[in-house]
């Protein structure tokens, strides 16, 4: 079991999103951060102040796995968000010690393992 | 008496020697006040004052209207847009577009007598027509024709380059807008139709050229497999509001005078949106079962769009029955338009064309003469009902045409959309090198240097 994290551009998330959903990754979660990884600058100008933006708008993701998905999950990732530019972003693997889902209390492998789920 | 009295006195006229300001102790200054000059009616010349900020006030309330309606990262572009209209369409309209539309000239386009603002001044003073200053009408058609070319912009929202849309929205007001205008009130080519306010000349002509500048540039990207909502309706709402209220002077106005056809226009301009809007909320439960406050909003606009035409040429029962008639069409036409492949991004088709072609063609249906001096089919005139349509049919076409050569000409110098990872990222940083709602958390400021990206 390993918990991804990845950082993406947001007009990326998208194009993620689909990538991980055709991968068969399901049960994610995403917020929206502030960041910094040595990219360019983008340079703007409120009224003849002008400023660097310094932090960039990304998106995370926290998506737990098992390990038979970790690769197909990177390769997605790392398909999907890829432009080439400088802050495309990173993907963090880490280990995870144990997971228990909430509404039964499963643990490990079987609270990572989706289940279908019920339309509606 | 002190100065500030004696300003008051030098800056407003007081009519029959002033006997009101006589009888609240105030002095007369015999001879200190100027004579309206010949032909001038204060009532007219007040009241299209106020029409013409009210109508300038639809351009701002359009890009809120549209700022509202997209998203977060493009509103400040949508919303220049707007914005840019009035300021490269305004100069454009003064130096040479009132002319082509009001000038003497053929059936077809004005000619050139007031191009560069010539043609205002009589023997050295300001020259009269219609009961006021001329050069006021320069300011009031004005206000129409950047209304009319923001109107455009919200077909292309999200993807057009603004550079470029500078350039087209400042030719089509010149090109397009303008003959069309002549077509219609300059004695031109439609002159038989019955357009009151701009049905066909404003919202007819926005639409299609909307239409047809969407087509031009295509989608935006990922249109189709994600969805764009919008980010603030308030500002929809605000901006729905803020139109009603111009559109009083947009209506009202045209009857260029302070007199009883205004006064109907005025009532005509209340009743048809608030019949559309309500049509809208029980067509939006029917549907879906939620009245939408988006739904409201755009119920106002398509009411305001299709009383537009009809606005001094209906009764107030007329008026009611215009609005609830158009709103099913636009409410339909809305819904199903993202199947249709075409990304008018703001259905601005949706909103203005059908609400302006209802309106143009329900305006030969309710027209009374009792009302407004000509009737329509109701009281008998079929053929008024043909008169509109053919002026509905040569708007959609020239303004098809139009807009499809100038989008071509304008593509010869500068590139129509943005890149497409611009389009990702968003078009207020990308081409305005700002956000609507920027993270100020980590700017650091820059000392002189240049803004460039």
């Amino acid at each position: 079991m390993k918990l991804i994290v990845a950082i993406v551009r947001p007009e990326k998330l998208n194009d993620v999103l689909e990538a991980l959903f055709k991968a068969e990754v399901r049960g994610l979660t995403i917020s929206r951060v502030l960041g910094h990884g040595g990219g360019t600058e983008r340079v703007e100008t409120y009224r003849g102040t002008t400023v660097k933006m310094g932090l960039y708008e990304k998106v995370k993701l926290e998506i737990g796995v098992s390990d038979a998905f970790v690769e197909p999950t990177i390769r997605a990732i790392l398909e999907s968000a890829r432009t080439g530019e400088v802050g495309d972003g990173k993907i963090f693997v880490l280990p995870v010690e144990k997971v228990v889902r909430i509404r039964t209390g499963e643990e490990d492998e079987a609270a990572v393992t989706p289940v279908p789920s019920e339309p509606g | 008496m002190n100065m500030l009295t004696l300003r008051i006195f030098y800056r407003y006229r007081v009519p029959r020697g002033g006997e009101g300001l006589k009888r609240i102790g105030a002095v007369i200054l015999p001879g200190a006040l100027p004579a309206l000059a010949a032909g001038v009616e204060p009532g007219t010349t007040a009241w299209m004052l106020v029409s013409t900020a009210l109508v300038l006030l639809m351009t701002p309330a359009l890009a809120f209207f549209y700022g509202g309606l997209v998203g977060q990262k493009n509103v400040l572009n949508t919303m220049a847009m707007s914005f840019a209209a009035a300021a490269a369409g305004g100069v454009a309209w003064a130096l040479l577009g009132y002319s082509l539309a009001y000038g003497d000239g053929s059936a077809w386009v004005g000619g050139l007598d007031y191009a560069f603002l010539n043609g205002f001044l009589n023997q050295g003073k300001l020259a009269v027509s219609d009961g006021m200053p001329a050069l006021l009408d320069l300011a009031f058609q004005g206000t129409f024709a950047i209304i009319t070319a923001a109107l455009v912009s919200g077909s292309v929202v999200g993807r057009m380059r603004f550079s470029a849309w500078l350039l087209f929205s400042t030719l089509w007001i010149l090109f397009v807008y303008a003959p069309l205008a002549h077509w219609v009130w300059g004695d031109g080519l439609l002159s038989g139709a019955l357009d009151f306010a701009g049905g066909t000349v404003v919202h007819i002509n926005a639409a299609v050229a909307g239409v047809v500048a969407a087509l031009v540039l295509g989608p935006r990207r990922n249109f189709g497999r994600v969805a764009f909502l919008p980010h603030n309706i308030p500002f929809v709402l605000l901006g729905a509001g803020l139109l009603w209220f111009g559109w009083f002077g947009f209506n009202a106005g045209s009857a260029y005078g302070a007199n009883e056809t205004a006064a109907l226009a005025f009532v005509n301009t209340f009743l048809a949106p608030a019949a559309a809007a309500l049509v809208w909320i029980f067509l939006d439960y029917g549907s879906s079962g939620k009245a939408t406050a988006v739904g409201v909003a755009t119920g106002i606009v398509v009411g305001l769009v299709a009383i537009t035409p009809a606005a001094g040429y209906v009764g107030p029962l007329g008026a009611l029955w215009i609005g609830a008639l158009t709103a099913p069409l636009s409410h339909l036409f809305i819904r199903y338009r993202p199947r249709l492949g075409l990304d008018d991004a703001l259905d601005v088709f949706g909103a203005h064309g059908l609400g302006g072609i209802a309106g143009a063609l329900l305006t030969g249906v309710f027209a009374s003469a009792a009302w407004g001096g000509t009737p329509g089919l109701l009281e008998g005139h079929a053929a008024q009902l043909w008169t509109q349509l053919k002026a509905v049919l040569y708007a959609l076409l020239y303004s098809a045409l139009g807009t499809a050569l100038l989008l071509f000409f304008t593509r010869l110098f500068l590139p129509l959309r943005v890149g497409k990872n611009d389009e990702l990222v968003g078009l207020d940083a990308v081409l305005h090198g700002e956000e609507a709602y920027p993270v100020t958390e980590g700017a650091i400021l820059v000392a002189e240097e240049g803004g460039r990206r």
